[in-house]
C-alpha cells in the first residue's frame, strides 16, 4: 500500500520530500549514492589543491583557488542534502574514513604537470556535468535541489579546464606535449567515471524504477564522447583510442574497450593515490579536532552565560 | 625606483604573500565551512594583490603584473615578514592573520583618502575586505582564546611568537616620508593607537595576554625576509621560472 | 570525542523587496559562526543582501501523515479564489 503509493509518486514525477514514507532500500540507495557523490567532491579537492600554490599566473591561481572551493561548497550542499535522510555528517565522514563509503576513483590519479589541471577541468568536470544535469531530474528532492544549484555553478569550470588545454595546445612544444600527455593520462579514467557497463552494473535497476538515476552508464558515458571527440579536434589534439571513429548507422562515436582490471584495482583501493588521498582528509580532520572542540566549548559557555 | 611604485609594490607584495599562505588551507581547514572561508579569504587578497600590481606595472611600464608576481627574486619582494610566516597551526593562522588585519584595516581607512586617486580607490575597496577579514579572525581569536584549555594555550602561544613580526608594520622609511609629505601615503606610526585598542580589547575578550615588547624583526622595507620567503617564492613562480617562454 | 555540530538552516534574501527563500544548512558552533558559513556558502556569487540562519532543531514541521487532514479541506472551499464567481458580461477592472 504505502509501496504502491511511493511508487505512484515516483511514476508521476512528484519529488519525494524527507518526511515522506519511503522504501527502506531508497534510503540506503541514496545515502549510498548522495554521501559517495558528496566524498567526491571533497577528495576532488585535493589534485587540483596540489597546484593552486603552483599557478603560473594571478589570473590562473584565482581561477583554480575559485573552482576548488566551489567543489567544497558543492560537496557542503551534497552532505546537506543527505542529512535530510537522517544520518549525520560526522558518520558520513566516519565512513569514509572507515573505506566503507566510497568517493569516484578518477580523484586517485596523481595530478603531475600544470595541463592536469586543465584535462581534469575539460574532461572530469565534463563528465560529472553530464552525470549532474542527469541527476538533476531525480526523484528525491533535496538531492535533485541541490544538483541544480551545483549545476548552476560548474558551468564555468568545464570552460576553465578547456581554456588552460586550448592555450597550452597552441603555446611552446613543451606545453603542447604536456597537453597532449595529460588528455593521454586521463581520457580512459574520464570515461570510466561513469560506471561499469549497463550489463556489469548491479544496481542500476532500482535506480531507474526509482528514478534516483535518470540515464544509464552507457547512455551518459556515449553522450560524453559524442560531445568531447570534436572538441579534441578543435584544439588539435589527438584522444588516445584508435577505435574511436563515427557510426554513421548509430549516430554516436565507437570506442575501444575500457580496461576493467584497471578500473576495479582503483576502485578497490590500489589506485596510485587511493592511500594518499585518504590520510591527507584524515589527517586536516584530526588536526582539526581541537579546533572543533573549542568553537563548541566556546559556544557552551556564551550559551550558559545567555541563559 | 619611483617612491610611488615601490610603496605600492610593498602593499601589492604582503597581499599576494598572505594569500598564499591562505591558499595553502585549501583542502586541509578544520571544517569544510572554514576551508571555503580561508579560500575566499586568499581570494579577495589575490584580488587586492592584483589591482596594485596592475597599478605599479602601469606605473613601471617595463614589466606586467604577472612579472613583478612571479619574476622577483626573494630579495626585490617587500612584503611585511608578520604576512610570510608559516601556517602552523589553525591557531598560528588565526593570529597572523589576526595581527595583519588589525593593521590593514586601519592602513586602508587612512590610504582610502590618499591624494593618489588609484592607490585612494584600490584601498577603498580592500578596506571592505578587510572588514571582513578582520571579523573573521577576531571571532575565532575569541572562540580559540575563550574554548578549551588546550586551544587557549595554542594561540597564546602563537601569539607570543608572532609578536616579533608587528614591530615592523608601524616603521617610516625615507620612501613612507616622501608619500606621506606628498598626500599620498599613510603615518604609519599614527595607526599604533587604533591598534593597540583593537589588539587589546579582543586579547581581552579572548582571556589572552598581551606579550610585552621584546625584540623586533625588521627589513621587509629593504627586502630582508625570514627563511620562510625563498621556499615560498620557489614553489609560487616555479612554472613561469621553468618556462620562461610559454604564455599560460 | 566531539559531538556532532549544530545544524543551521539557511534562509537567503536575494534583493530588498523579495522573501527570504531556503537555501540549505551549514553547521556551526554558535550564531556567528552559522551566519558567517551561510555567507560563505550560499552568496559565493553576490545571490544575497540578507541571511537568516535558525537551529534546525527549533524547526517545526507538518507531518506528511497529517497532510490530507492539514490540507485537503481548503481543496473545497472554491468561494476563496476569484475565478469561482460570475461577473456581468463586459464588466472590467473587477
Amino acid at each position: 500500500m504505502k509501496e504502491e503509493h511511493f511508487q505512484k509518486q515516483i511514476d508521476t514525477e512528484q519529488k519525494i520530500e524527507p518526511k515522506d514514507w519511503m522504501p527502506e532500500q531508497y534510503r540506503k540507495h541514496l545515502i549510498r549514492q548522495i554521501s559517495q557523490h558528496a566524498h567526491s567532491e571533497v577528495i576532488g579537492m585535493q589534485p587540483e589543491g596540489n597546484w593552486i600554490t603552483r599557478a603560473p599566473s594571478l589570473r590562473a591561481k584565482m581561477i583554480l583557488l575559485a573552482k576548488v572551493q566551489d567543489e567544497a561548497g558543492h560537496g557542503l550542499y551534497l552532505y546537506s542534502a543527505c542529512e535530510t535522510l537522517g544520518i549525520s555528517r560526522e558518520k558520513l565522514v566516519q565512513q569514509l574514513h572507515d573505506e566503507k563509503a566510497k568517493y569516484s576513483s578518477i580523484f586517485n590519479y596523481p595530478t603531475l604537470t600544470w595541463a592536469d589541471m586543465g584535462a581534469i577541468g575539460w574532461l572530469v568536470d565534463g563528465a560529472a556535468i553530464i552525470n549532474q544535469v542527469s541527476l538533476q531530474r531525480t526523484s528525491y528532492g533535496p538531492y535533485s535541489r541541490a544538483m541544480i544549484k551545483i549545476c548552476k555553478e560548474e558551468s564555468f569550470h568545464q570552460r576553465q579546464g578547456y581554456e588552460i588545454m586550448a592555450e597550452m595546445a597552441k603555446g611552446t612544444p613543451e606545453q603542447k606535449t604536456m597537453a597532449q600527455d595529460a588528455l593521454n593520462r586521463f581520457w580512459w579514467p574520464s570515461i570510466m567515471m561513469f560506471g561499469p557497463q549497463d550489463s556489469e552494473s548491479p544496481r542500476t535497476g532500482n535506480a531507474m524504477k526509482w528514478k534516483i538515476k535518470r540515464q544509464t552508464n552507457d547512455e551518459l558515458r556515449q553522450s560524453f564522447i559524442d560531445k568531447t571527440v570534436g572538441q579534441a579536434e578543435i584544439i588539435g589534439l589527438k584522444i588516445p583510442d584508435p577505435d574511436l571513429k563515427w557510426n554513421e548507422e548509430r549516430k554516436h562515436y565507437d570506442f575501444g574497450e575500457m580496461d576493467w582490471e584497471e578500473f576495479w584495482n582503483v576502485v578497490n583501493g590500489n589506485g596510485p593515490c587511493n592511500k594518499q588521498r585518504l590520510a591527507h582528509h584524515k589527517k586536516a580532520h584530526d588536526e582539526g579536532e581541537w579546533v572543533r572542540n573549542a568553537a563548541q566549548e566556546y559556544a557552551k559557555k556564551q550559551e550558559s552565560a545567555t541563559n | 625606483m619611483n617612491s610611488l611604485i615601490q610603496y605600492t609594490l610593498r602593499i601589492a607584495d604582503s597581499s599576494l604573500i598572505l594569500g598564499q599562505r591562505m591558499s595553502q588551507w585549501c583542502s586541509n581547514g578544520p571544517t569544510l565551512e572554514e576551508d571555503i572561508a580561508m579560500s575566499n579569504i586568499a581570494l579577495d587578497l589575490f584580488g587586492q594583490a592584483n589591482g596594485f600590481y596592475e597599478y605599479a606595472a602601469q606605473l613601471d611600464g617595463s614589466r606586467s603584473a604577472d612579472e613583478l608576481a612571479f619574476k622577483r627574486n626573494e630579495r626585490e619582494f617587500f612584503n611585511h615578514q608578520l604576512s610570510e610566516q608559516e601556517n602552523g597551526n589553525f591557531g598560528t593562522t588565526t593570529v597572523r592573520n589576526f595581527l595583519h588585519d588589525a593593521f590593514n584595516f586601519l592602513f586602508y581607512t587612512e590610504l582610502a583618502s590618499s591624494k593618489d586617486e588609484t592607490l585612494a580607490a584600490l584601498s577603498a575597496k580592500s578596506l571592505k575586505e578587510v572588514k571582513y577579514h578582520l571579523r573573521h579572525s577576531s571571532n575565532w581569536l575569541i572562540r580559540l582564546g575563550d574554548g578549551t584549555q588546550e586551544s587557549n594555550m595554542k594561540v597564546q602561544e602563537s601569539l607570543n611568537f608572532l609578536w616579533q613580526y608587528t614591530g615592523e608594520l608601524f616603521e617610516m622609511d625615507e620612501i613612507d616620508n616622501e608619500m606621506l609629505d606628498e598626500g599620498a601615503g599613510v603615518d604609519n606610526n599614527k595607526l599604533r593607537k587604533g591598534w593597540d585598542e583593537i589588539i587589546n580589547s579582543t586579547i581581552e575578550k579572548a582571556k589572552l595576554t598581551r606579550p610585552v615588547d621584546g625584540y623586533m624583526a625588521n627589513g621587509s622595507k629593504k627586502g630582508i625576509h625570514t627563511e620562510h620567503l625563498g621556499f615560498l617564492l620557489a614553489e609560487m613562480q616555479f612554472l613561469p621560472r621553468a618556462y620562461p617562454d610559454a604564455k599560460w | 570525542m566531539a559531538k556532532n555540530a549544530t545544524v543551521w538552516e539557511v534562509f537567503i534574501q536575494s534583493k530588498n523587496g523579495l522573501a527570504h527563500k531556503h537555501a540549505g544548512n551549514v553547521h556551526a558552533a554558535d550564531k556567528i559562526m552559522a551566519l558567517e558559513n551561510a555567507r560563505e556558502l550560499y552568496t559565493r556569487r553576490n545571490e544575497g543582501s540578507c541571511i537568516w540562519v535558525v537551529k534546525s532543531s527549533e524547526i517545526v514541521s507538518s507531518e506528511t501523515e497529517d497532510s490530507e487532514a492539514f490540507f485537503d479541506p481548503s481543496n473545497d472551499k472554491m468561494y476563496r479564489h476569484p475565478t469561482f464567481y460570475t461577473m456581468p458580461e463586459g464588466s472590467k477592472h473587477i
